[in-house]
């Protein structure tokens, strides 16, 4: 028998306030985004439309091994490769980014980025602060989803930055949500810490909220691109057609990479917790069968899941069906992932499930 | 693909590159039927159902079927909520009944499309795999006549002899486990094979684990059975209190065991704002299979195993005991009385039913019945209050009223044991007229008024366990099915199935020209940088002339839109 371990009151006080300083240093991350796209705006950057509206594209150098002499041997530099893009795909150049390519508007960038892992680094701890008070999982009610789901997010966006990928365009409307899902966090979700109620208390708790929330926080950040792709796309449209598309879309949207770039990001990352999420499915699938005696009883939480799967596998089928790639696809995406916040959202809160979590 | 190319045969060449490199059903242009008569009109409809529109159409209409389910009280989960909403919406209801909505997940229309998608995998699989396995047999296609217009694309000029170089070549890329082979005047590798096996099995596993459910329904069975402390169950139909199977399940199948529920334990949070959340339940049972006893603990998410059968805790609640005595002492009903608890507090409720062996003061045979209310933790005298505090016992205290007459239990309706049927009895009264009612410890003792006997509140209060009892087959080929799923899913969505050529010409000053280019499902960037890795390895055997070659754009300008038919 496990004795409930009694909840330690300073470590769970150390968490709340490390979420709560998160929250203030996201804040200040915030505004030196904000301050990145301001002077961002400086720049007068006209790729797109040059791409766009020269007949053909800046032809790349078709010979490109080079040979370099270096102490009387001939030493070969890698091949560089020649990539074009695929049939029916605009040949535009990313955009220079938030910071636009001015030097003030990369520094506030590159502030925004440290705040932001300072701030990371300080949601984390507070994460393990609560774990470490109840002595468990972090993971029992939707305050402690919520805290995690951003610190995830957060991470997953970092790991991409760290591995050289072009994601920080990503970074303002990522701190966004932050502070709009903490915000929530701390003001509707909030539970003081406990133990869990016997039902939750089992080790499939680690393993089916864990991914879970991974699989969540990386659908976010395919959801984000999504809807930059949507956006970007129909600029691009505008700019190919002769169009003239407003100020805001001339500042803004041309900074962001190429439509073509942000669609093959978002469907890579969705792509790539895809078999994650089924997993997800299939071991709370298995929970479920251990703790209420069926696999699968079409419970809210678990037709919303299946609904957001399905979605999923629509929208990669989409990707693959001639007439239904790019922005249909993209649509498809976006429901998928609407599935998904109203399945943590919406049947949490107001669809009574056997997912009912302690206090929310 | 682009409407501007007018290279005819350039484009030819290419979409025979990138053609097969996926066995995804190519999309029919022709709109409208065939005038072919029946047989046609059947290869219309069959071609329409296994084509990736339609299965992408019958993708949205499942998960969009699914939605009414999680909104509306659903009868397999819950039929309670379906009465209560059944009388809350009046002029809904024979709408949603009509529409099945009630029964989402078990309705005609939902069968409907599920059974459609998995014809149309079906249709859809079985042809795939027949390509997939000639392409297998076959070989990659030949070299596309303009290799700069593939999505990577490579070229240096080397003093190698081409037949040198293509041999190189071949050996390189055989040796990272392409296949390879010499096509005209240009070697034709592929790699990447299991992205399509994965694929395939991705679906395969789909259909297995439909299969598997279907079976666990069809064979499945299910039932609940409540017990009290030092009570036992054996697995026979008629022990259970409900019980429910699946249409192909015979009772004979029901695995032979017993238990005997030897001591039931919870734990609640004592304090903080979680007071009363339950922390442990255990149940701690000895069960056999013909053989000797074994002990065993059943908590909420460890069923006991026997056999095919799983025996799940689903609820606990108390059970006092009380003694029941007629006019002249003797004793006619004694034991534990399973109350149903109504709140989380485990406030309960219930009947204590004598059905035999009572007799008036007068010695004519009469029923007794006693409503029950209990509380585990009691608030307090002049509280006000009879619920219970706190879902432990800490302080029981049980108030019961008495009624004597007919339980009617052999009227031949079948009667919850946990409610009375007072249609045909009287509750006794007090010397003064009042109703009988009295709250008591245990150890108390109710005395029934003119003789009628008594009823002790026992100083013992039994805790009692309700538990599922389950035998599903197919949970182990849903499993296996499972598995297979996620790894073809990996497979497919990780693996780049890619195409790479070799060209070495001998050019017209006497130099070679060797062509690389690449060309993959869907756009990689890990495709330019095995181009380039291969590139840097074939350099090895053909070495780049030593003059540098002027950079020199020469592509010609064209449609801005390459067919590189890296999509297709
Ligand atoms: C039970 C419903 C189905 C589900 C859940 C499902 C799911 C998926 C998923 C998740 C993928 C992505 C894997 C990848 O992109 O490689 C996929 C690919 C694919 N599916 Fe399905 N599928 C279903 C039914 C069908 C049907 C009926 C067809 C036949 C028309 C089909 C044909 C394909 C093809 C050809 C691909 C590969 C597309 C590509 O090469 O990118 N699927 N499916």
């Amino acid at each position: 028998m496990i004795l409930a371990a009694t909840t330690n009151e300073s470590l769970a006080r150390m968490s709340d306030l490390l979420i709560y300083s998160s929250m203030a240093v996201y804040t200040l991350a915030f505004f030196a985004h904000i301050a990145e796209w301001v002077f961002g705006s400086r720049s007068k950057v006209g790729r797109t439309a040059a791409a766009l509206t020269q007949q053909a594209p800046a032809a790349a150098p078709a010979v490109t091994v080079q040979v370099k002499k270096a102490g009387g041997t001939t030493v070969l530099d890698k091949p560089k490769v020649v990539t074009r893009s695929a049939a029916g795909t605009r040949d535009v150049p990313d955009g220079p980014g938030a910071a636009g390519g001015t030097v003030q508007g990369d520094l506030y960038g590159r502030i925004a980025v440290s705040l932001t892992v300072l701030a990371f680094l300080v949601e984390a701890s507070g994460v393990v602060a609560r774990a470490l008070s109840v002595q468990r999982a972090p993971w029992g009610n939707m305050y402690e989803f919520s805290t995690t789901f951003s610190t995830v997010a957060v991470g997953a966006y970092l790991g991409f930055l760290l591995a050289k990928k072009n994601v920080r365009w990503i970074g303002l409307p990522l701190v966004t949500t932050v502070l709009l899902d903490l915000g929530m966090a701390v003001t509707w979700l909030k539970t003081p810490s406990d133990q869990l109620v016997p039902a939750l208390d089992s080790y499939w708790l680690w393993i089916h909220v864990s991914t879970a929330i991974f699989c969540g926080a990386v659908f976010y950040i395919g959801a984000v691109a999504t809807l930059l792709y949507l956006f970007r796309d129909s600029y691009e449209n505008k700019l190919a057609t002769g169009g003239n598309p407003g100020s805001f879309a001339r500042s803004v949207l041309e900074r962001l990479p190429a439509a073509a770039s942000l669609d093959k990001f978002a469907y890579r990352v969705n792509a790539a917790v895809f078999p994650l999420w089924t997993f997800t499915i299939i071991a709370g699938a298995i929970w479920a069968g251990d703790a209420w005696g069926r696999y699968w009883g079409w419970d809210a939480k678990e037709v919303w899941s299946f609904i957001t799967w399905v979605g999923y596998a629509a929208y990669l089928h989409a990707r693959a069906t001639a007439g239904w790639k790019g922005r249909k696809a993209a649509y498809i995406a976006l429901i998928a992932f609407g599935c998904f916040l109203f399945n943590y959202y919406g049947v949490n809160i107001f669809v009574s499930s056997k997912h009912s979590y302690a206090g929310v | 693909m682009s409407k501007t190319d007018t290279s005819e045969t350039g484009r030819a060449a290419e979409e025979a590159a990138g053609a097969q490199l996926s066995t995804a059903p190519q999309e029919e242009t022709v709109v409208g039927g065939p005038t072919l008569g029946v047989v046609g009109w059947i290869r219309w409809f069959w071609r329409q159902l296994t084509s990736m529109r339609v299965a992408l159409i019958l993708l949205f209409l499942l998960s969009l079927g699914a939605v009414p389910g999680s909104l509306i009280p659903q009868t397999s989960a819950d039929e309670l909520k379906v009465q209560a909403f059944k009388d809350a919406h009046k002029t809904l209801t024979p709408l949603y009944e009509k529409l099945q909505f009630f029964d989402v997940y078990s309705s005609v229309w939902f069968s409907a499309i599920y059974i459609l998608l998995f014809v149309s995998l079906i249709g859809c699989i079985v042809p795939r795999s027949w390509q997939f396995v000639g392409q297998l047999r076959s070989r990659p296609p030949g070299a596309p006549r303009r290799l700069d217009r593939l999505p990577a694309y490579t070229t240096w000029r080397t003093e190698a002899e081409p037949e040198q170089v293509h041999e190189a070549a071949l050996t390189l890329l055989k040796g990272r486990r392409f296949r390879a082979h010499t096509a005209g005047n240009a070697v034709a590798a592929e790699k990447g094979y299991l992205r399509e096996a994965g694929n395939l099995a991705f679906h395969v596993a789909l259909i297995v684990m439909l299969v598997a459910f279907a079976w666990g329904q069809l064979f499945k069975s299910e039932g609940g059975k409540l017990i009290v402390e030092g009570d036992g169950f054996s697995n026979t139909l008629t022990q259970y209190d409900d019980f429910k199977s699946g249409s192909q399940f015979g009772t004979d199948e029901l695995e032979p065991f017993s238990f005997k529920l030897e001591s039931f334990n919870g734990t609640y949070e004592k304090n903080g704002p979680q007071r009363g959340t339950p922390r442990t339940f255990e149940a701690a049972v000895s069960y056999s299979q013909g053989g000797a006893d074994k002990k065993a603990v059943i908590r909420v998410n460890e069923p006991l195993k026997v056999g095919d059968s799983k025996v799940y805790l689903i609820a606990h609640g108390y059970a006092p005991v009380v003694t029941v005595k007629d006019g002249r002492g003797k004793t006619v009903f004694h034991g534990a009385v399973p109350l149903l608890p109504i709140d989380n507090n485990i406030t309960s409720t219930g009947a204590i039913k004598v059905m035999d062996g009572y007799r008036d003061k007068n010695g004519k045979k009469e029923q007794l019945g006693f409503q029950a209310f209990f509380v585990p933790t009691f608030a307090g005298a002049g509280k006000g209050t009879m619920f219970s505090q706190f879902p432990a016992l800490d302080f029981p205290v049980m108030a019961l009223t008495g009624f004597h007459g007919d339980l009617r239990v052999n009227s031949g309706l079948p009667q919850n044991v946990y409610q009375l049927d007072k249609s045909k009895m009287t509750q006794f009264t007090d010397a003064s007229g009042n109703k009988l009612a009295q709250r008591m410890l245990p150890g108390e003792t109710m005395t029934l008024p003119d003789g009628a006997g008594s009823i002790t509140f026992e100083k013992d209060v039994k805790e009692w366990a309700s538990f599922q009892i389950s035998q599903q087959p197919g949970n182990g080929l849903a499993l296996a099915g499972a598995i297979a799923a996620i790894a073809g899913l990996t497979g497919s969505l990780f693996i780049q199935r890619r195409r790479v050529w070799v060209r070495a010409v001998r050019g017209e000053d006497g130099v070679t020209v060797v062509e690389m280019a690449g060309l993959g499902r869907s756009e990689s960037a890990k495709l330019p940088e095995e181009l380039g890795d291969l590139a840097v390895a074939l350099t090895v055997q053909a070495p780049p002339a030593a003059e540098a070659v002027p950079e020199t754009a020469e592509e010609p300008a064209e449609d801005p839109a390459p067919s590189g038919e890296a999509d297709k």
